[in-house]
């Protein structure tokens, strides 16, 4: 995909670009637009965080946001997503992740937008070392496996509950 | 051959290095380059239950064979979203 729905990079993310890349050309195409903001907070497991690194392989992580938005695109054929990571290193309160959902009604954004989130989770090759007070520490949730069956279905089950 | 491994997250931490050159056999896959690196890191051979892998930038199975100059990346689990 060679527009900027799709990104992942170390500038700020703004989501009034994300919700201009859903909303078309056409007027009145969508009756609905559901953004998610994901940032950083500052406490994590009992720690004070100061601070967070996200290191990426950007060029596969491209690769897993297209496999995110087909798979948005089969389960949602009237939604339209766009969404972007950003990496390097950020303070307390910045976003992280912005996606921008558009539908013609609201259940169908609020599910992509969810569904979105949840597999970004799951998939995309990122990783976020924590720097609190008193040292620092990798995060490790999920393997990253777009063919798990079982994870994509946790994900829908989530977006839809 | 030549191969190019990459290395994310902990797994560069451990091994010391984001990115290594290594000399493998014709018949490499994706697993036996694992158990190379594991062999010389022995510290990353316990993510070998919890690590994934692409080659050339797209995801593989581990059973996936290379070829001279692939680039082969190991991940370990992913944390990105917020």
């Amino acid at each position: 995909m060679s527009d900027r729905r799709l990104a992942i990079g170390r500038d700020p993310l703004d989501v009034t670009e994300l919700i201009g890349l859903v909303s078309g050309d056409e007027p009145g195409a969508h009756g609905a637009v559901v953004t998610f903001v994901g940032t950083v907070r500052g406490e994590n497991q009992g720690r004070r965080v100061i601070r967070l690194e996200y290191e990426a392989y950007e060029p596969l992580a491209m690769r897993a946001f297209a496999i995110i938005c087909d798979e948005v695109s089969a389960r949602w054929p009237s939604a339209r997503v766009a969404f972007h990571h950003r990496t390097g290193s950020l303070a307390l309160g910045e976003a992280s992740v912005v996606i921008a959902a558009a539908s013609p009604h609201r259940a169908d954004a609020f599910a992509a937008c969810r569904y979105v989130i949840e597999r970004l989770k799951q998939i995309a090759p990122v990783w976020k070392r924590e720097y609190f007070e008193g040292g620092d520490v990798w995060i490790e949730g999920a393997t990253a496996d777009p063919s798990d069956e079982s994870a994509r279905e946790e994900a829908y089950r989530r977006s839809c509950a | 051959m030549r191969i190019t491994i990459r290395l994310f997250g902990r797994l560069h931490d451990l091994a010391g290095a984001s990115e290594l050159e290594r000399e493998v056999p014709m018949t490499a896959t994706v697993a036996s380059v694992w158990q190379m690196l594991a062999a010389e890191f022995p510290t990353v051979a316990p993510y070998a239950r919890s690590v994934s892998a692409a080659v050339n930038a797209d995801f593989v199975k581990t059973t996936t064979t290379l070829a001279e100059g692939d680039e082969v990346a190991f991940l370990p689990p992913v944390s990105g979203g917020m």
